[in-house]
C-alpha cells in the first residue's frame, strides 16, 4: 500500500442509528471523540433525550415483528452479522484499536472475539427456550407449558471501557432472545458502536432492533429509566451513583434492571444470564381430559 | 337463592383448632414478645369477633429475627441437601396432618369459605412443600450450574389473600435453596403463620431457620431495608412493590416481586359455553376475587354477549354467600374493613361512570365485612373498572369483535399477571396465547396452580417467578 | 329470602326471552341441516365439566336437607328388573316393594315407577292395582336397540297396550355415531307416534342414548338435542347394560341441555340417570346437580327419575338411620 501524498483522506460523519436510518442528533450537538493519546478521531453526535425518546418508538415499533420472527430466522440474521463484521474486519481492528488504545493483535483479537460472539448467540435464538422452558408435569388433568419470552424494550448502557466486545456481549443477547434495544454507547468511545449500526443496517436486521446513540449515560439515561415504554434496563456501563440512580427511576413502570456487574474479560465464556435477564416465562395451562366419557384413562 | 332444596346448615367443627388468646413473635426459635411490648388484635372478618392478640413487630424485633437467621444461616447452609430435604418433607407431612385445623384457622382469620381452605390452599401449601423438598439435594441440576449456592437471609412480606400458600411459596424454595428467613404475614391474617412456626417446631427445625413476625407495613418495610438481608421476595400490591424496587437499588440484594393485575378472561364464540361460565365464575369469585391473578376483565365476543351474559347471572344466582365455615358456602367475608371499603369505592366508580351494575339478590349477613358478587356491563376500557384493581368479586365485562382486538384490549393495561382464553379452536388458542403479554395463560380454564408450574408476571405485575425450577432462581446465588 | 343486606342491591334478572319450537323446525328438516345444528352447540370440555360435577358433589346435605333429598329421591325412583330370568313372582315382589319400600315406615314415599320389559307390564300393571306408581317398560328391542323399525315399533306398542305409562326406548348409537343423525331423530319420532293410546293419551316417552357407547360429551349433547327436538319426555343415559352408566358428569350436562332447552322453547323435559347409582350418597349429589343446574322446577318425578334397584334400599336405611339416630342394617330392609 502506498501512501499517496497527494490524495487526501475521506472523514467518515458519524452517524446515530436509529430505527434503520442514520440521523444526525434531533439536537444538533456534536462532541469531539479522541484516541487513547487525545488524537481528534471524530466528532460523534451527541444525543438528546429526545433522540432517545425517537429510539424508543422505534424499538418499540420494531418488537412485535421481531419477536414474532421465528428463531431461526434470529439465528440467520445474528449469523449474517457476523459475516458482515467479518468482511470489514480491518476497519474495526483500526477503530477498536483507536478508541481503546490496543495494539493491532491485540485489536484484532477483541474484533475476532466480537464476531464470534455473534456466532455464539447467533446459535442460541433457537435453543434457549428447550434449556431454560418446557413443559410442567401439574398433578392434574393439564398440559401445562413454560415458554421463555422477550421482555420488550430494553434499553442498554454499554460499558464504558470495552467499547466493542463489551458493547456486543450486551446487545447480542438482548436481541437474541426478540427484544428490542436502544443502545448507549460507550461515552468516549462511541465509533465502534456507531460503526457497528453500519454493519446491522446491512444484516438483514430490521430496523428499530437495535438503536445505537452515542452521547452522555448520565444525561440520557434517567429519561430511559424513567421511559414508561421501556421494559428493561442493562446498567453495564453505568456507574455506581448512575446505576443507583438509573435503578431508582426505573421502579416507575418496574422494568427488569440488571445491575452492573465487574467483568474481568469480556472474551470468557458468556453463559445464559444475560439472555435470561431480559426474559419472562410465560406458563400456558390447558386441559388434556380423556378421549371419552367412558371414563377410560388410557 | 329460594328452593324447595334448602341446604340445612353445614358448618366444620370450629373445634379442630384451639386458638391461643395471645401469641408472641417467633424469632430464633421461640416466642417472644416484640421488643416495645406492642400488640395487635386479629379478628375473624366474617364476624368481627376477636380471634387473638399477636405481638407486633417493630424496628428491633426486626433486627433481633434477622441477626437469629443470619447466625443460622452458616450451619443451614452447610448442611447437605439431602438432609434439608428430609426437614422441607417433614414439614410438608405435617401439615397433611395438621390440614383440617390449618384449614379451619385459615378461614376462622382470613374469612375465605372452608371449601377453598380444604380443598385448594391446603393440599397446594402441602405439595409446595414436597415439591420443593425434593429440589433439595439436586440443585447443581436446576440448570444454575453445578453447585449453586444460597443468598444468605430471605426477607419475606406476604400478603392476607392466602397467607399459609403465600408463605408455603416463600418459605419452601427459600429452604431448599438453603437460605434462612424471616417472614412478615400480613397483618389481618398473622395466624396460619404462627401455627407454622409449631409445624416447624414439630419438624425439628433449627432454631433461627425460619423466624416469623407478625406486623404492619412499617415492619415490612424495615426487613425490606435491613442491611444485612441478602434477599426480598414480595407479594402485594403494585404501590408496595415499586417502593421496594426504590428501596434496595443500589445494593446487591435480589428482589423477587408478585403484585397487581388485571387479569383479562377471553371468550370467543365458540367457546364452550357452560365451562367457561363455571371459569369466569371461578375467575372472579375464587376467594371472593381478592385473588392477583383474578379474572376480572371478562371480554366476551360481542356477538355472544347478552347469551353469555344470561347464563352467567343464572349461575350467579346459585351462588352462597354466608358462614364461610359451611361447608356450602361459595362466597366468604372480605378479609377487612379497609378492603371493603376500597371495593366499595371502586364499585361506585364504576356506576359513576356509568357501567351498569348488576348483582343476584344475595342476603349479606349483619356482622363482618361482606360484598355480593357484583357484574358490571357496559364496561370500556376507559372505565376505571376495567384498569384498576379492585381486588374484590367485582367483573367488569367488555366486547370485543376479533382476536386482534381481544389481544389488544387485553394487553392494554400496566399490568401483565394472568389471561384466560375460551375456545374450542385449537390454533386460535395458540396463537392468542402467544400474543398475550402475561405471566400465566389459562387456556380453557382458569385459576390453577401448582408447585411445578411457574407463576408471576409481566409489566408492572412484577418480576420473577414462583413454583417450578423457575422459583429455585429467585433463592440461589446466580 | 326477602332480606337484603347492607351492601346487597336487587335488580331483575335477565332471562332469556323463550322462542318456541318452531324455530328449530328448520333444523331437523334434512340430514345436512340437522347436522350443521348438531355441530354447532358449543362443545364441551371434558376437564371442565367433569370439575364441575365433581365440585357439586362436594355440597355437605345434612340434617333437615338430608330428609327431604332422602324422600324425593325414594319418590323419583324408576325401581327397575331387566333380567332374562324375570318372573311374574319377582316382578310383583317388585311392585309391592314399590308400593311399600319400607314395610315399617307407612310415611316412606312410594317410587315413581316400576320398570320392566314388555312382556312384564301386564303383571306389573295387576300387581300395582290401581297405586300411583307408574309402570315404565322398555322398549324398541333394548338394550342393544339392533332390530327392524317395524320390530321397534311393534315392540312399543304392545307395552303401551300391555298398560305401560312410560316407554323407555333406547336410540340407535350405530346409527348415531355413523352420523345418521336425521334417521335417529326420525325413529325418535316414530316412536313418540306408537306411545299413542287408542283414546288419545300417550305414555310418556324416555329416550335412552347409552351415554357409554357414544362416549364423547360432545357427542351427548347432540343426541340430548335430538331427543329433545324430537319430542322425547325424558331423555335418559343409560340402559345399565354396559361398562359406563350414569355419572355426574354425563348427567350434569344433559341437565344442562334441558335448562337450555326449555329457556329457548319454554318446553321442560325430564332427565332420568340410571345404572350405577347405588348409595344415598350418590343420589344426592345427583339432586344437587339438579338443584343447581335445571333449578327447582325439576325436583320431583314428573322430571327427574332415577334408574336403579339397589339404590331404594341403602335410601331406606339412612331413612331409618335418619328417624332413629342408629345406624340400620341391610336385615332390617327387604330383600326382594
Amino acid at each position: 500500500m502506498s501512501e499517496s501524498t497527494t490524495r487526501l483522506n475521506v472523514f467518515k460523519t458519524y452517524k446515530l442509528y436509529v430505527g434503520g436510518k442514520f440521523p444526525r442528533s434531533e439536537s444538533g450537538r456534536v462532541y469531539e471523540v479522541t484516541d487513547s493519546k487525545g488524537k481528534w478521531l471524530a466528532n460523534a453526535p451527541l444525543s438528546s433525550r429526545k433522540d432517545a425518546r425517537d429510539a424508543v418508538v422505534a424499538a418499540r415499533k420494531a418488537f412485535g415483528g421481531w419477536s414474532g420472527a421465528t428463531a431461526y430466522n434470529r439465528s440467520q440474521i445474528l449469523y449474517r452479522i457476523a459475516e458482515m463484521l467479518e468482511g470489514r474486519r480491518e476497519q474495526f481492528v483500526r477503530e477498536v484499536g483507536d478508541a481503546e488504545g490496543l495494539s493491532k493483535s491485540k485489536a484484532a483479537a477483541v474484533v475476532d472475539a466480537a464476531i464470534d460472539r455473534w456466532v455464539w448467540y447467533a446459535g442460541w435464538t433457537d435453543k434457549i427456550g428447550q434449556v431454560v422452558g418446557g413443559a410442567n408435569p401439574v398433578a392434574g388433568p393439564f398440559f401445562n407449558l413454560s415458554t421463555p419470552e422477550p421482555t420488550g424494550v430494553v434499553a442498554v448502557v454499554a460499558p464504558q471501557e470495552s467499547s466493542f466486545l463489551g458493547l456486543v456481549s450486551v446487545i447480542a443477547p438482548v436481541i437474541a432472545t426478540g427484544n428490542t434495544a436502544v443502545v448507549i454507547a460507550s461515552e468516549k468511545a462511541p465509533l465502534p458502536a456507531l460503526s457497528l449500526g453500519e454493519v446491522l443496517a446491512t444484516s438483514d436486521l430490521p430496523g428499530g432492533v437495535v438503536n445505537v446513540l452515542s452521547g452522555k449515560a448520565s444525561e440520557m439515561g434517567p429519561h430511559l429509566a424513567a421511559h414508561q415504554d421501556v421494559n428493561a434496563i442493562d446498567l453495564a456501563g453505568a456507574g455506581e451513583a448512575l446505576a443507583k440512580e438509573l435503578e431508582i427511576a426505573a421502579a416507575d413502570n418496574l422494568k427488569r434492571v440488571l445491575r452492573p456487574q465487574p467483568v474481568d474479560d469480556w472474551s470468557a465464556d458468556p453463559g445464559t444470564s444475560r439472555m435470561t435477564a431480559f426474559l419472562e416465562t410465560k406458563t400456558v395451562w390447558h386441559p388434556t381430559g380423556s378421549l371419552g366419557a367412558s371414563g377410560s384413562s388410557y | 337463592m329460594a328452593s324447595a332444596f334448602e341446604y340445612a346448615p353445614a358448618p366444620e367443627s370450629r373445634s379442630v383448632v384451639d386458638i391461643a388468646p395471645s401469641y408472641g413473635l417467633f424469632i430464633d426459635g421461640e416466642f417472644t414478645e416484640a421488643a416495645d411490648g406492642k400488640v395487635f388484635k386479629t379478628v375473624s372478618p366474617s364476624s368481627e369477633e376477636v380471634l387473638s392478640e399477636v405481638a407486633q413487630a417493630g424496628a428491633a424485633d426486626v433486627d433481633r429475627a434477622v441477626k437469629a437467621a443470619r447466625k443460622a444461616f452458616e450451619k443451614w447452609s452447610a448442611l447437605p441437601g439431602a438432609e434439608r430435604a428430609k426437614y422441607l418433607f417433614r414439614i410438608a407431612r405435617i401439615i397433611q396432618e395438621r390440614s383440617r385445623e390449618l384449614a379451619v384457622l385459615e378461614t376462622l382469620d382470613n374469612g375465605k369459605p372452608i371449601k377453598e381452605t380444604r380443598d385448594a390452599d391446603l393440599p397446594l401449601v402441602a405439595a409446595h412443600f414436597f415439591y420443593y423438598a425434593g429440589w433439595a439435594d439436586k440443585l447443581g441440576h436446576a440448570g444454575y450450574g453445578a453447585n449453586p449456592r444460597p443468598l444468605g437471609v430471605a426477607g419475606q412480606v406476604i400478603p392476607w389473600n392466602f397467607p399459609l400458600l403465600m408463605l408455603a411459596w416463600k418459605i419452601a424454595p427459600a429452604l431448599a435453596a438453603g437460605n434462612t428467613v424471616v417472614l412478615k404475614p400480613a397483618e389481618t391474617t398473622p395466624l396460619s403463620a404462627l401455627f407454622f412456626a409449631d409445624i416447624c417446631r414439630q419438624a425439628g427445625l433449627p432454631r433461627g431457620v425460619v423466624n416469623i413476625i407478625p406486623g404492619y407495613g412499617d415492619a415490612g418495610a424495615e426487613l425490606v431495608a435491613h442491611p444485612d438481608v441478602n434477599k426480598v421476595a414480595f407479594t402485594g400490591s403494585t404501590a408496595v412493590g415499586k417502593a421496594i424496587a426504590r428501596q434496595v437499588a443500589g445494593t446487591g440484594k435480589k428482589v423477587t416481586l408478585e403484585l397487581g393485575g388485571k387479569g383479562a378472561n377471553i371468550v370467543f364464540d365458540d367457546a364452550p359455553i357452560d365451562q367457561a361460565v363455571e371459569g369466569i365464575v371461578g375467575g372472579i369469585f375464587f376467594n371472593q376475587g381478592q385473588v392477583c391473578c383474578a379474572g376480572s376483565r371478562l371480554l366476551v365476543q360481542e356477538s355472544i354477549h347478552d347469551e353469555l351474559l344470561d347464563s352467567l347471572k343464572r349461575r350467579l344466582s346459585t351462588l352462597r354467600l354466608g358462614d364461610p365455615l359451611d361447608k356450602n358456602t361459595d362466597i366468604g367475608a372480605i378479609n377487612s374493613a379497609e378492603q371493603l371499603a376500597r371495593i366499595t369505592a371502586l364499585a361506585e366508580t364504576g356506576e359513576a361512570e356509568g357501567a351498569e351494575r348488576w348483582s343476584p339478590a344475595c342476603e349479606l349477613p349483619s356482622a363482618g365485612y361482606w360484598f355480593a358478587p357484583t357484574l358490571f356491563t357496559n364496561v370500556t376500557q376507559a372505565h376505571t373498572i376495567a384498569r384498576d384493581e379492585i381486588f374484590g368479586p367485582v367483573l367488569s365485562v367488555l366486547t370485543f369483535r376479533t382476536p386482534d382486538e381481544a389481544v389488544a384490549k387485553a394487553n392494554n393495561s400496566q399490568y401483565g399477571l394472568s389471561a384466560g382464553i375460551w375456545t374450542e379452536k385449537g390454533s386460535r388458542i395458540l396463537a392468542v396465547a402467544n400474543k398475550l403479554r402475561a405471566g400465566v395463560v389459562w387456556a380453557n380454564t382458569f385459576n390453577k396452580f401448582d408447585p411445578t408450574s411457574p407463576f408471576g408476571g409481566y409489566k408492572e405485575s412484577g418480576f420473577g417467578r414462583e413454583g417450578g425450577r423457575h422459583g429455585l432462581e429467585a433463592y440461589l446465588d446466580v | 329470602m326477602g332480606v337484603t343486606g347492607r351492601y346487597a342491591r336487587r335488580y331483575a334478572r335477565v332471562v332469556t326471552m323463550p322462542t318456541t319450537l318452531t324455530a328449530f323446525a328448520d333444523v331437523t328438516t334434512s340430514d345436512s341441516a340437522l347436522r350443521r345444528f348438531l355441530h354447532g352447540l358449543p362443545g364441551v370440555d371434558a376437564v371442565g365439566l367433569e370439575a364441575r360435577a365433581a365440585a357439586l358433589g362436594t355440597r355437605s346435605i345434612k340434617t333437615t336437607a338430608k330428609a327431604y333429598a332422602i324422600d324425593l329421591a325414594i319418590s323419583m325412583i324408576d325401581l327397575t328388573t331387566l333380567e332374562g330370568a324375570d318372573t311374574p313372582g319377582k316382578v310383583r315382589a317388585l311392585a309391592a316393594k314399590a308400593v311399600h319400600p319400607d314395610p315399617t315406615d307407612r310415611t316412606t314415599p312410594m317410587t315413581a315407577a316400576v320398570c320392566v320389559y314388555p312382556d312384564m307390564v301386564a303383571t306389573a300393571k295387576a300387581a300395582l292395582n290401581g297405586a300411583d306408581v307408574k309402570v315404565a317398560s322398555v322398549a324398541t328391542a333394548f338394550p342393544a336397540g339392533r332390530a327392524a323399525l317395524p320390530v321397534k315399533l311393534a315392540d312399543t306398542r304392545d307395552a303401551v297396550a300391555a298398560g305401560a305409562d312410560e316407554i323407555d326406548m333406547v336410540i340407535d348409537r350405530g346409527a348415531f355415531l355413523a352420523g345418521r343423525y336425521l334417521e335417529t331423530y326420525e325413529l325418535i319420532k316414530a316412536v313418540k307416534e306408537a306411545c299413542v293410546r287408542e283414546d288419545g293419551t300417550a305414555a310418556r316417552l324416555k329416550v335412552i342414548f347409552e351415554t357409554g357407547e357414544l362416549s364423547t360429551y360432545d357427542n351427548i349433547r347432540r343426541a340430548s338435542w335430538i331427543g329433545m327436538l324430537a319430542g322425547a319426555d325424558f331423555i335418559k343415559t343409560s340402559t345399565g347394560k354396559v361398562g359406563t352408566n350414569a355419572t355426574p358428569a354425563n348427567t350434569l350436562l344433559m341437565l344442562e341441555a334441558v335448562r337450555d332447552f326449555k329457556a329457548q322453547t319454554g318446553i321442560q323435559i325430564g332427565v332420568k340417570p340410571a345404572g350405577g347409582i347405588r348409595t344415598t350418597k350418590d343420589a344426592i349429589k345427583f339432586l344437587v346437580l339438579v338443584n343447581e343446574t335445571a333449578g327447582e322446577d325439576w325436583l320431583t318425578s314428573e322430571w327427574f327419575r332415577f334408574g336403579a334397584s339397589s339404590l331404594l334400599n341403602d335410601l331406606l336405611m339412612q331413612r331409618q338411620k335418619l328417624s332413629t339416630g342408629r345406624y340400620s342394617g341391610p336385615d332390617y330392609v327387604t330383600v326382594d
